[in-house]
Parts: structure tokens; C-alpha cells; sequence
């Protein structure tokens, strides 16, 4: 490198002496990042290789996009799209307005110990396992046993079983993830409207604005840029529905419709060892979501300039 | 609502504190009853239960889904595991997080913004599922402890939490001044920074071990030895696999059957039995929630 002149390697070398300490700090978390999060991004060619036991991640020979057309021609193709897609959408346009309800209502409870009351028990679902949740579903929405799948189908005047049927599988899964995760959610955007200068309410009123008209105009207003950068964000997961749960809530019945990428990617390469083309599945997730993200934002900077770069 | 109420309220601002309240209690009830009914379920006749009326008060009162529980020893080494993985792996990223959320806050530091992004472009890319995997057997941390505590010991969220807080509470001039007198980065760390973050470290601390109590991936993909296995995974068999009774009778789940009525009691009970820890815990630390989740997002 022969840009570096001998001033400037001394200059660095001294700002080395002088910051060694903080590098002992960060570099084993640097290591960690790269062992654990940079070399599977490296091991990312195997989707374009065939895996050799032999020679590891980037060994084998180079099978270009062979894998990718074996997927995007697969009979399971356009159902595990469509699947993905309506989970994850579903679960956006829903869950994603629900801890601004929430909060927005919360902030309208003036009793000190009331408000912290409901904080606690609305924070707490978050904590719960998802195998727990999903336990919890079963036991409680089971047709014969359960309290609400009783409920539920005394009111319906219908034997269906909520846990089984292709119909309420996104439903499900939908208002139980509300129920769970809204309340934490909400912190965000209740420390948003915390922010809020008092004063402004104050001169809403004397215009006459009552407190519908307040939280249009005041309250909303207040949380948009924080909407914008959590919008984004949830973009940038559109494909990446949670494989967990969708995993344990899976049964032979549902499947038609619960089948999604990030499962098949478990069934085919963790179970079946086919790594080079479950591989090429998980990339192709990945781009998808870079992709949303990438969009995302660009649309956010163009009209709000709120981006997350 | 007001404490003072010069002007009669309207009408309407009464409607709207009135839909307000019921709102609240209409939320309080959606959350609340389900989590209340497990606990009074756990201990109630099934019969009972199962045919619904059980609502407000436990009836029939048993303990015999309990009593499977603490004889179950799949439960024992769950726990014991999952209590092991949990210690370890919390104190594991606190080492590693902490100090580098520190260096990070360094304004001094060059390399800062560089390792930022470093640090965050994990958060929007990553290999996938497969080279992950492929790479924790090369380096044989499949069907080991390790591997619930040492790959992913950074969390980014974690990490930007804790870098900010210290950005925050700890300005560029108090270290300056302070290396006037001779002190160094360790020094300074340890002996100011590490006392004046006490909050934030236990939120942090708080998320890590909230994520490895509860953590299902790890063990449904490395671990295949049933002695390894984390809590999580036994509860999968439990809860959903329907393999209540370690010693057979009842397993296989046939619904409706005379099993079935005290499997679900073991059910209600391991809910219970599983999430208390965290439960426990909550209370205490609850206070510090909003203040970390404030100070994460202020600045992102």
C-alpha cells in the first residue's frame, strides 16, 4: 500500500497505542460476528455449488442457478409463495397498527397506577415462549377440551376445529401473534407520545379541539416518524415470517396453507440433507427481503426523509 | 379525568372517557382471562374444565397434574439444561456485548462508524439456515452445550441499546477529563461506567436471558441427544407432540379418552411450571423496560 505515507503510519500506529484498550474490548465481539454471521454469509455460494462433504462450504463443483430453477419449477413453488406471502402480509397490515391503537389508547389513561396496571399485563404474553403460545392455543381452542375453541363453536353454531382447518390457520395465527407481542410493541410508540409537549394540548384546547381531534392531530402526527422507521423495518422481514411458530403450529391438516419457505428450507436441507438446494431457497428468501427493505426505505427518504441510512 | 375541572365537560368528552374505560377493560379481560384461566385450570377437575365451567374460581381442586410434572424426569434435565444454558450463555454475551457497546460510544474511536455498520448489516443479510448449520458441524458445535452459548453472543438490538445509553450517560468530556488524571479505557469502564449503567445492563442482561430460557431453534436443529435437550424442546413433546406421561398411559393422545382429561392438566400445569422463572423475574425488572426500549430507539 503505497498510499500510506510514513506520517500517516505513524499517525495510525499512535492511534493504535492509544486506542488498544477499546479494540481488546470489541474484538472478541467482532470475532464472534465474523465466525457466527460472516461465514455463513461466505458459505451463501453453496446455493450456486454442489455440496462436497470433503472440501466444505465452497468446495464442490459450480452449478450456476441450477438449483434456483429446480425451486422456481417446483409444483410447491407458487404454494409456498402464496403462503409466505399471505402470512406475512396479513400479519403487517393487522399487527402492525395494533400497538399505535394500543398505545394512543393507553395515553389516554390519566390514572398513574391504572395505567402502569395495564402496562404490566399487556407487556407480559411477550415473555411467553412460543411453544408455550402455541401450547396455550391448543389447550384452549381444542374443539373438545378448550374453553374458547367451545366458545367458539357454540357461537357458530359449527363443529369446526380452529386448530386443524385451512381456514382459520392465518386467523389464528394472526390474533394470537397480536395478542402476544401488541402490549411490548407499544412501548415504543408510548415513549413517543411521552415526548410530547403538554403545551400543545393546551393550545388545542383553547382552539376548541376536543380529544378526538387531539389525537389526530396531535398524538398521530407525533408517532409518524417512529411508524416509518418500525414500517420499515417490518419490511424488510416480509418473507421471513417467523419459523418457529408457523412450524409448531403446523399439523398434517393445516398444511396446505402453513407450508412456508423457511419450513420447507428445515424440511428439505435439515431433514433431508439436500443443502445445496434448500440453500438456494433460504438466498432466495433472503434477496426478497433485502429487496422490500431496500425499496422500503428508498420510498420512505424520496417522501418523508426518514430512512434508516 | 382532569384533577381540576373549571369547564363542564361536554357530552361528548364524557362519551369518549367512557369508551375509553371500556376499552381498557375490554383489553385488560382479552389479556388477562387466558393467562388467569391457566393457572386456575392447572389445578381444577378436568371434567370440570372441559366442559366449561370453570371460569372465576378453581374447582374440584387437584394437584395430580403437578404431581406427574415433578415426576417427570424429562422435566428435570429440561430445566437443569436450559438453567445451565441460560447462566452461561447470558454472562457469555454480557461480556462481549457490553464492552464493545462501550467502544462504540467512543467518539474518539475511528474505526466506530465502520464496525457500526459492521455490526448492523447482520441485522438485514445473513447466510441462511444451511451454510449456518453446515458450519456448526465443522466446527462440531452440533450436539453440544457450546452451541447454546457461544455462536450469536452479540445480539445488533442489544448492542445499539447499550452503545446509546452509554453515548447518553457517559459524554466524550467526562472520559477526557478523567484521562487527564491518567485514566484508562479499563479503568474507566470498570470503574465508571460499568456503576453508572447498572440500568441499562439489567435490561440487557434481562432480554438475553428472556431469549435463552425460551430459545426452541437451537435445540430443535444442533442437539439430538435427548440428555442435552432444552426445556423447550420436552415442552414441544408435551404441549404438542401429546407425550404427556413419561412412563407411558396417556401418550399418543387419543382424544376424549380418559387419559386425555389428565393430560390436559399436565399441560395447564407445565405452562405454568416452565414460564414461573420468567414470571418471577418480571415484576422486578419491569420498571427498567421502558426506559431501555426508550433509550435504544431515541437514536437508532
Amino acid at each position: 500500500m503505497s498510499s500510506i505515507t510514513p506520517k500517516k503510519y505513524r499517525r495510525n500506529l499512535m492511534e493504535l497505542k492509544r486506542d488498544y484498550q477499546l479494540w481488546v474490548m470489541i474484538i472478541p465481539a467482532i470475532v464472534v460476528v465474523i465466525i457466527f454471521n460472516y461465514i455463513p454469509m461466505y458459505g451463501i455460494q453453496l446455493a450456486f455449488r454442489d455440496y462436497d462433504f470433503s472440501r466444505g462450504l465452497a468446495g464442490g463443483a459450480w452449478r450456476g442457478l441450477h438449483y434456483f430453477s429446480q425451486f422456481i419449477n417446483n409444483y410447491q413453488f407458487w404454494d409456498l409463495m402464496r403462503n409466505t406471502v399471505i402470512i406475512s402480509i396479513t400479519t403487517i397490515v393487522l399487527g402492525f397498527p395494533a400497538p399505535i391503537i394500543l398505545a394512543l389508547i393507553l395515553n389516554q389513561v390519566k390514572w398513574f397506577r391504572t395505567k402502569k396496571l395495564l402496562q404490566t399485563i399487556v407487556y407480559m404474553p411477550h415473555f411467553i415462549s412460543i411453544v408455550v403460545m402455541v401450547g396455550l392455543l391448543n389447550v384452549l381452542l381444542s374443539p373438545n377440551t378448550g374453553i374458547l375453541g367451545q366458545l367458539i363453536s357454540k357461537l357458530g353454531d359449527t363443529d369446526i376445529n380452529l386448530l386443524a382447518s385451512t381456514n382459520s390457520f392465518v386467523p389464528v395465527f394472526v390474533i394470537s401473534d397480536i395478542w402476544q407481542h401488541a402490549g411490548w410493541n407499544s412501548i415504543i410508540y408510548l415513549a413517543a407520545l411521552s415526548t410530547v409537549s403538554p403545551s400543545l394540548y393546551d393550545a388545542a384546547k383553547i382552539d376548541g379541539a376536543n380529544k378526538w381531534k387531539m389525537i389526530l392531530h396531535i398524538d398521530i402526527p407525533a408517532l409518524v416518524p417512529t411508524i416509518i422507521i418500525l414500517f420499515i423495518l417490518s419490511m424488510g422481514n416480509v418473507l421471513g415470517t417467523g419459523f418457529e411458530k408457523v412450524f409448531l403450529m403446523q399439523n398434517s391438516l393445516n398444511l396446505p396453507v402453513s407450508e412456508v419457505i423457511s419450513t420447507y428450507v428445515y424440511k428439505i436441507g435439515i431433514l433431508s440433507n439436500q443443502f445445496s438446494y434448500s440453500s438456494a431457497i433460504g438466498l432466495f428468501n433472503t434477496v426478497i427481503n433485502f429487496f422490500f427493505l431496500v425499496t422500503m426505505n428508498w420510498i420512505s427518504k424520496r417522501n418523508s426523509e426518514i430512512s434508516l441510512w | 379525568m382532569q384533577a381540576t375541572t373549571i369547564h363542564k365537560r361536554s357530552t361528548g368528552e364524557i362519551l369518549f372517557d367512557i369508551s375509553i374505560i371500556i376499552l381498557c377493560v375490554l383489553i385488560f379481560l382479552i389479556v388477562a382471562y387466558p393467562l388467569y384461566f391457566v393457572i386456575i385450570a392447572s389445578v381444577s377437575d378436568q371434567t370440570l374444565v372441559s366442559t366449561g365451567k370453570v371460569t372465576l374460581f378453581p374447582r374440584g381442586v387437584s394437584f395430580f397434574g403437578y404431581e406427574q410434572i415433578f415426576q417427570d424426569m424429562r422435566i428435570w434435565i429440561g430445566y437443569k439444561n436450559t438453567v445451565i444454558y441460560t447462566v452461561l450463555g447470558t454472562l457469555f454475551n454480557l461480556l462481549l456485548t457490553i464492552p464493545a457497546a462501550y467502544t462504540l460510544s467512543r467518539q474518539e474511536f475511528r474505526a466506530r462508524r465502520f464496525l457500526m455498520f459492521f455490526f448492523v448489516f447482520t441485522l438485514f443479510f445473513n447466510g441462511g439456515l444451511i451454510p449456518t448449520y453446515i458450519l456448526m458441524k465443522d466446527l462440531s458445535l452440533t450436539n453440544s452445550m457450546w452451541v447454546f452459548i457461544i455462536p450469536f453472543a452479540v445480539n445488533v438490538f442489544n448492542l445499539i441499546i447499550a452503545r446509546t445509553f452509554f453515548e447518553a450517560s457517559l459524554p466524550k468530556e467526562i472520559y477526557e477529563s478523567a484521562s487527564l488524571d491518567g485514566c484508562t479505557h479499563f479503568k474507566f469502564f470498570f470503574y465508571i461506567a460499568i456503576p453508572l449503567s447498572k440500568s441499562v445492563i439489567s435490561v440487557i442482561a434481562l432480554y438475553y436471558l428472556v431469549a435463552h430460557w425460551n430459545d426452541f431453534f437451537t435445540g430443535l436443529i444442533y442437539i439430538h441427544s435427548n440428555d442435552l435437550q432444552p426445556l423447550q424442546i420436552i415442552l414441544r413433546d408435551i404441549l404438542l407432540s401429546n407425550q404427556v406421561f413419561s412412563q407411558g398411559g396417556g401418550s399418543g393422545g387419543s382424544a376424549g379418552g380418559y387419559a386425555q382429561q389428565f393430560a390436559d392438566q399436565v399441560k395447564y400445569g407445565v405452562i405454568i411450571v416452565s414460564t414461573l422463572p420468567i414470571l418471577i423475574v418480571y415484576p422486578f425488572i419491569q420498571k427498567y423496560f421502558e426506559k431501555g426500549v426508550m433509550i435504544g430507539s431515541i437514536k437508532g
